[in-house]
């Protein structure tokens, strides 16, 4: 049985109005939010972006980046002090994927020759080092105080002031870089990671160049932590350091963890749990930090590979069916 | 015949330690076009690593490899895979996660074409044919669709050597092909092999304890024994080799 | 003034030193990266004011309770519940655990108490001017006990039979077994020992720089600077890494600059594991791909 060309347009046009459906949603949904709602809808979206960045290459490529928060930063200061100077928004955002990508590969590639421990190492001490850097440099970036009136785009004759627009705008960005997520993961390049990630040895044999993918995987993800951080900026329409700091990093890791690293929607959960939760539980910053982290470790207990997570089993128990999986 | 003399590889005074331990202990060594090579020799005796070494998975401490007189010493695994020269694995290697077909064309996927041009590759027909051909010559196609660490261990071999199949391969390296495997299926692999040889005209090295099958099937054999080179040509001469017999059952 | 910042970058090294020798111990026997060393520390610190503070226990019953619980918690349950079961999946996966591990200690110490808490010293913390310089009682126990422990440490590991056993699993694991040593008693011991380890370290630190649920953050990372620069698969590694990031530390506030003084540790941090991962006075490990 071929797939001829029919199908396999069939097939695409099949996932194009899939999307189409879900960034209808996603742009009706905030018109029935209230303002604190949509607030928390848009870091939500945010947050979801610089989430799947981790997923990707912690996930995928199998390596620590502590360093999620930084790449945010470098976004989020691109885009305050390009726009507060008057540079279009739309130049800026990209300007910062851009910057970060590149400070990626930077970072990357020493990256590529150290294990584990060391590389989380090096990415908590870049994380450290900007942290400082956005703190102390104060005809850059505001110092301690930060960037103020960060404005909010606009196109043409439309305006994205209000935060149901600008929501929307958030929504339509942070969907395009999921369906990018979903086109890098579907194609060869998600057998190869797959392969990577089962049998490293083997996969170099068969001619997987380990290195490459491992670099430009962080700097994709680090980048996508750069587009998070551009979106952040006019959403507070302020930015200052303690957004960007080693803590935040580690938030990042548990978001990936809980939802179950490898997966492809596991930064959705992961970002849920840990944006919505605190929303109904009503408790203390470190109370929720508490029951966090306290998920991370039962997932990575029970499912240590990542690849399956608890919510696999969870689901399993529910519908006894295996739950559906978005990637091959 | 100058053909037949040509050397695809060939080993100089390749050394390999392990903390201390001389593994390899400057063993020389060639292989020629199409031949049939058996690598024999007491367990320790270095066989695996010599074929680690060869095809770039463990590094050298000293000596040179070379193949068709370029230089590949200290080459990465995957550049050397690039070259045409595949190898199957002793403790066989799959990817334990993936279907056997996914598992095949993982096996070629990164051969051709930049890591770039692999975001844009939508259509793998050509491969999943090449697969399906591998497969049926393997008597295997019906589980082309099971995932790899759901197979039985004799399955898994053939897949393993269906991997290797699959990028055409000028020089095939068997690391103990037999092993664990029961008679009637080795019987089979081995059929597969020579009819493979005859078909594609590569060249084979196979590393194996079975020695009646050894001394029947290679055109020549090299002996190991404790990281050296004890013994080498013909497995009629091979079979009298007094070295030899000492090395396998002692004084 | 000199002579001034070298008793204070010893007496702040010693505890680096304290903390990153526990590190190297867990590496060494287990390849454990314990990224939760310094929120162990401030549990310790906490588990004491719990006997100390809150139930009016003498300061050396509180002590020794702290270390029996200490161990029991942040040794022998840590290691069972979360290490033992992660090791066998590989590095990441325990990292990963380590790390939401010390977000969990980190985040429950705060129900203790919010606020940062006096912490008792045994001796004096006021300095005592000696010509030039100024020390206090504290900054000499700081030095004496670090010293002693890590005296004591090795004299354990030389001249007693767990001792010596402990250490050649630490050298390397399959002979130990081959040689009828019980491996995962072994692995026990060192968790149990790192768990002494972080009490003293948390009895040193604590009386200076007060206990606050969020101090080992600062406290965990500066030891494992200690351990990389240092090189953590050798104690001596550990120590003397632990010292010259007191000194470093130390010298580059009072000399360079206070705000980026991390910075200066960092830069060398990320360079050594660029140029020397295995540390100044580490050995170079083999990371074997055999299959």
């Amino acid at each position: 049985m071929r797939m001829g060309r029919n199908t396999m347009f069939r097939s695409l046009f099949d996932k194009v109005w899939k999307f189409a459906a879900i960034a209808a949603v996603l742009l009706i949904i905030p018109r029935f939010l209230g303002i604190y709602t949509i607030y928390i809808y848009s870091w939500l979206l945010v947050y979801l972006i610089a989430a799947y960045g981790l997923n990707l290459i912690l996930g995928y490529a199998g390596q620590i980046s502590l360093a999620q928060a930084a790449f945010m930063g470098i976004g989020a200061y691109v885009v305050a002090i390009l726009v507060t100077r008057g540079v279009s928004f739309w130049i800026a955002l990209p300007l910062g994927a851009i910057l970060s990508f590149g400070i990626g590969l930077i970072l990357g590639f020493p990256a590529l020759k150290v294990k584990h421990h060391y590389l989380a190492m090096v990415t908590i001490g870049f994380n450290v080092i900007m942290y400082k850097l956005f703190e102390n440099q104060e005809a850059v970036t505001g110092g301690y105080y930060g960037i103020f009136d960060i404005t909010r785009p606009s196109l043409g004759a439309l305006r994205f002031e209000s935060d149901l627009a600008y929501a929307r705008v958030i929504a339509v960005i942070a969907l395009i870089m999921v369906i990018i997520m979903y086109w890098i993961l579907n194609t060869r390049w998600g057998r190869a990671f797959k392969m990577i990630r089962e049998n490293e040895v083997r996969a170099e044999i068969v001619g997987v160049d380990i290195r490459a993918y491992k670099l430009v995987v962080f700097a994709v993800g680090s980048a996508y932590a750069g587009v998070a951080g551009g979106l952040l900026a006019p959403l507070l329409g302020y930015i200052e350091p303690t957004l960007f700091e080693l803590t935040i990093s580690f938030d990042f890791l548990l978001m990936v963890l809980i939802g179950g690293r490898g997966r492809f929607e596991g930064p959705l959960i992961g970002v849920a749990v840990v944006i919505l939760l605190p929303e109904f539980l009503r408790i203390t910053n470190q109370a929720n930090l508490l029951i966090f982290s306290a998920i991370a470790v039962v997932v990575l207990l029970v499912a240590p590979e990542g690849g399956a997570s608890l919510w696999d089993w969870i689901f399993k128990r529910l519908t006894g069916k295996n739950p559906p999986s978005l990637t091959k | 015949m100058p053909m037949e003399m040509q050397t695809v590889l060939k080993i100089r005074d390749l050394r390999k330690n392990f903390y201390g331990l001389r593994a390899l202990d400057g063993v020389d060594m060639e292989i020629r076009e199409q031949e049939l090579l058996g690598l024999m020799g007491p367990n320790g005796s270095g066989k695996s690593t010599l074929l680690n070494c060869m095809t770039g998975v463990l590094s050298t401490t000293g000596g040179r490899v070379y193949h068709r007189s370029r230089d590949i010493t200290g080459w990465k695994s995957s550049s050397i895979y690039k070259l045409g020269i595949a190898r199957t694995f002793q403790l066989v290697q799959l990817f334990p996660e993936m279907t056997v077909l996914d598992n095949m064309i993982g096996a070629i996927q990164e051969s051709r074409g930049s890591m770039f041009s692999r975001l844009f590759r939508f259509s793998e027909e050509g491969e999943k044919a090449k697969a399906q051909e591998i497969l049926d010559f393997l008597k295997i196609a019906h589980v082309k669709n099971n995932l790899a660490k759901n197979l039985s261990y004799g399955q898994q071999k053939l897949v393993d050597l269906g991997m290797v199949l699959m990028s055409d391969p000028a020089l095939i390296l068997l690391d103990e092909p037999l092993a664990g495997v029961n008679p009637t299926l080795g019987r089979e692999i081995i059929e597969h092999i020579l009819e493979l040889i005859k078909v594609k005209s590569c060249t084979v090295l196979i590393i194996e304890h079975n020695a009646k099958i050894m001394l029947d099937i290679c055109d020549r054999i090299v002996v190991l024994n404790e990281g050296r080179k004890i013994a080498e040509g013909p497995p009629q001469e091979i079979k009298e080799n007094p070295e030899v017999l000492r090395a396998y059952f002692g004084a | 003034m000199i002579l001034q910042l070298i008793i204070g970058g010893t007496a702040t090294g010693a505890i680096y030193a304290l903390m990153a020798v526990g590190f190297s111990l867990l590496w060494q026997t287990s390849q454990t990266i314990n990224f939760a060393q310094g929120e162990f520390v401030a549990a310790a610190a906490f588990i004491m004011l719990i006997f100390y503070d809150a139930l009016n226990l003498p300061y050396v019953l509180s002590l020794v309770l702290t270390i029996v619980v200490a161990v029991g918690i942040l040794g022998i349950l840590f290691r069972k519940v979360v290490v033992e079961r992660l090791i066998k999946t590989g590095l990441l996966s325990l990292i990963c655990a380590t790390i939401a591990v010390s977000i969990m200690v980190r985040n429950s110490l705060i129900f203790y108490t919010a606020e940062s808490m006096a912490f008792p010293s045994i001796v004096s913390k006021e300095a005592i001017p000696l010509l030039t310089i100024r020390f206090s009682p504290l900054d000499v126990l700081n030095i004496g006990l670090a010293a002693l422990v890590i005296a004591a440490l090795q004299l354990f590991i030389r001249k007693t039979k767990p001792g010596k056993a402990l250490q050649a699993v630490a050298q390397n694991r399959d002979v130990a077994q081959v040689l009828g040593i019980d491996v995962g008693r072994m692995t026990a011991l060192a968790f149990a020992i790192n768990a002494v380890i972080v009490t003293f370290a948390a009895i040193l630190v604590a009386p200076v720089y007060a206990a606050k649920y969020n101090m080992g953050l600062a406290l965990g990372l500066r030891a494992f600077y200690a351990a990389i620069i240092g090189g953590f698969n050798q104690t001596r590694g550990a120590l003397i890494g632990g010292l010259l990031i007191g000194y470093i530390e130390v010298f580059t506030i009072a000399y360079v600059t206070s705000q980026y003084s991390e910075v200066v540790i960092l830069l060398i941090v990320i360079g050594i594991i660029l140029f020397k991962p295995e540390g100044i006075w580490g050995t170079k490990e083999v990371w074997s791909r055999e299959l």
